[in-house]
């Protein structure tokens, strides 16, 4: 086989193998609904507990603030709407970003129709959330502030605590969707003023299909499944006891190894985006320079489009991402590239390269190297790139 | 998600390129969507299409349809030129998704743009065909 270099750690990551080695007895061997009443499911309800203490100490929670789901965009649906719902006598007035998910984005959308009102907050030309302009959006009526930990196509963070304080003092909720941080900065939920944060084991070598939502002891609110008592009620459905201790296994591992490695990947990032800026005319680095998270790096190369950009690192054995609107099925460029302010056309032109503690700076100087060809031969094919440079010529 | 002839004239693409003193040059599609294709034309004295190259903006399909567009219209006459349909494009590209459609029509606009262009530096009329949608840069300063 050929190189592969894995660069789209922000989209999944791989199982580490000691969180695979102890999810593997709870299919075969402790089998048990943690539910039921005999010993034999003692094994799964205490591993399912040991799991939570490990989460919640990760956060500065106390264990029956941890709710499991399904995953990160299930904690982001519950958590917005079902504090919707529990407020909806108090106010019908919600602030969000202009950059969030789309499980943020469209679950707000999807409750403007059902009659509450939004407020998109604008960033600015590095993601970063206007302050100001959300202390002038909150009105009488507000009843939840939803901002994003850290943005997962730009990877800015956000000023979580500023927000969470600015919430306190309003006395409204405040939920973060904190899925691409969680495991790579350090979180402490009272310190944040945080009320309810999402949160997902795949982003942090655990397991796909298992997330969580830390809910603030005190916030009263609803199930968004409804059925079985699990999750004092507030989650039905059988635990998933393999993907819940994979997840507490790869939080454990994640808190242990938190600080050295974000350390090594800021310094690799740090290296590659000098490389490719220094090496790539007519570049922008999208995001925030310092406040990014320590894995990413995202791009827009001007005259050339991603999708093929992506196509062709492919070929090279290079997985990366990109925000052009080929690869969102839709005509649009992606929302958060706009939101900070670029045009369509360079919009189209992004890469996003999230990486990991297994790249190494080989990975990365063959990682640039190849991306300056595939850049330079796509503008040599690029009408764009042609009448820019006849333009240039004419100025001279 | 791309066919074999997809990927071949994406990663092999022919005709890329520009030709000097064209007959004709056709410019399509808008860099707001994320596509602009432009085709060169060299038409000899007896409207065959001795040579034709290709610019484009755009995503794996719409570089594989320039392409293939390019190879069907080299040697063909104008009036054979004009029945190089999107669908003949894609049937020979093997297919391509149905996201990806729209490559294939601006491939035919791009070609259409540059006979119209052609016709007009030689005032003539080509049979069946209409003036090309406005160019890209007239669609610039234009905001949602």
């Amino acid at each position: 086989m050929g190189k592969f270099i894995y660069l789209d750690n922000a989209a999944t990551t791989a199982v580490h193998l000691d969180v695979y080695k102890s999810m593997e007895p709870y299919f075969t061997e402790f089998y048990g609904n943690p539910s039921s009443i005999y010993s034999f499911a003692a094994k799964s309800k205490k591993a399912i507990e040991d799991a939570r203490h490990e989460i919640a100490s990760f956060l500065g929670a106390k264990d029956n603030e941890i709710y499991f789901t399904g995953g990160g965009s299930e904690s982001d649906n519950w958590a917005i709407k079902s504090a919707a719902f529990a407020l909806k006598e108090k106010g019908k007035h919600i602030i969000t970003s202009k950059i969030e998910h789309h499980a943020v984005l469209h679950t707000c959308q999807y409750l403007e129709k059902e009659g509450f009102e939004v407020s998109y907050i604008d960033v600015d030309e590095n993601g970063i959330l206007k302050l100001e302009e959300l202390k002038q959006a909150i009105r009488e009526d507000t009843i939840l502030i939803t901002i994003m930990f850290a943005n997962n196509e730009i990877g800015t963070i956000e000023p979580i605590r500023e927000i969470g304080k600015i919430a306190e003092e309003h006395k409204i909720l405040f939920h973060t969707d904190a899925v691409q941080a969680y495991g790579h900065l350090p979180i402490n939920v009272d310190d944040l003023h945080i009320d309810m944060l999402s949160a997902s084991a795949h982003k942090l070598n655990g397991p796909k299909g298992i997330g969580c939502m830390y809910l603030r002891n005190g916030v009263k609110l609803g199930p968004l499944l409804h059925g079985g008592a699990q999750e004092r009620n507030r989650r039905a459905g059988t635990h998933n006891v393999p993907g819940i201790v994979g997840f507490g296994e790869a939080t454990k591992i994640a808190a242990k190894t938190m600080e050295k490695r974000t350390e090594y990947e800021r310094e690799l990032r740090d290296y590659l985006i000098d490389r490719v800026m220094k090496e790539i005319p007519y570049t922008r680095l999208n995001g925030h320079r310092t406040k990014r998270l320590s894995n990413n790096a995202n791009f827009s190369f001007r005259f050339i489009e991603g999708e093929s950009l992506l196509i062709m690192l492919d070929q090279k054995g290079i997985c990366a991402s990109s925000g052009s609107a080929c690869t969102s099925g839709s005509l649009d460029p992606s929302h958060v590239l706009l939101a900070i302010g670029l045009p369509h056309e360079i919009a189209h032109g992004s890469l996003r390269l999230t990486l990991a503690e297994n790249i190494t700076k080989q990975d990365i100087d063959y990682v640039v190297e190849e991306t300056k060809k595939i850049v330079e031969r796509l503008r040599s094919m690029s009408p764009l790139y042609e009448d820019f440079i006849k333009e240039q010529k004419e100025e001279v | 998600m791309y066919s074999e002839k997809v990927m071949d004239h994406f990663s092999n693409p022919r005709n890329v390129g520009e030709i000097e003193n064209a007959s004709g040059v056709g410019t399509v599609g808008n860099a707001k969507c994320g596509d602009i294709m432009r085709i060169y034309l060299d038409v000899d004295e007896n409207q065959v299409i001795r040579d034709c190259k290709f610019k484009t903006f755009g995503c794996g399909a719409a570089v594989a349809t320039s392409s293939m567009a390019t190879e069907m219209v080299i040697g063909k006459t104008i009036e054979e030129a004009m029945k190089v349909t999107n669908k003949a494009v894609m049937e020979a590209l093997d297919g391509l998704p149905p996201v990806k459609v729209h490559c294939s029509l601006l491939a035919e606009e791009a070609i259409h743009a540059a006979l119209w262009d052609y016709a007009e530096k030689n005032h003539i009329v080509i049979e069946g065909l209409k003036k090309p949608k406005a160019d890209i840069h007239e669609d610039e300063p234009e905001e949602e």
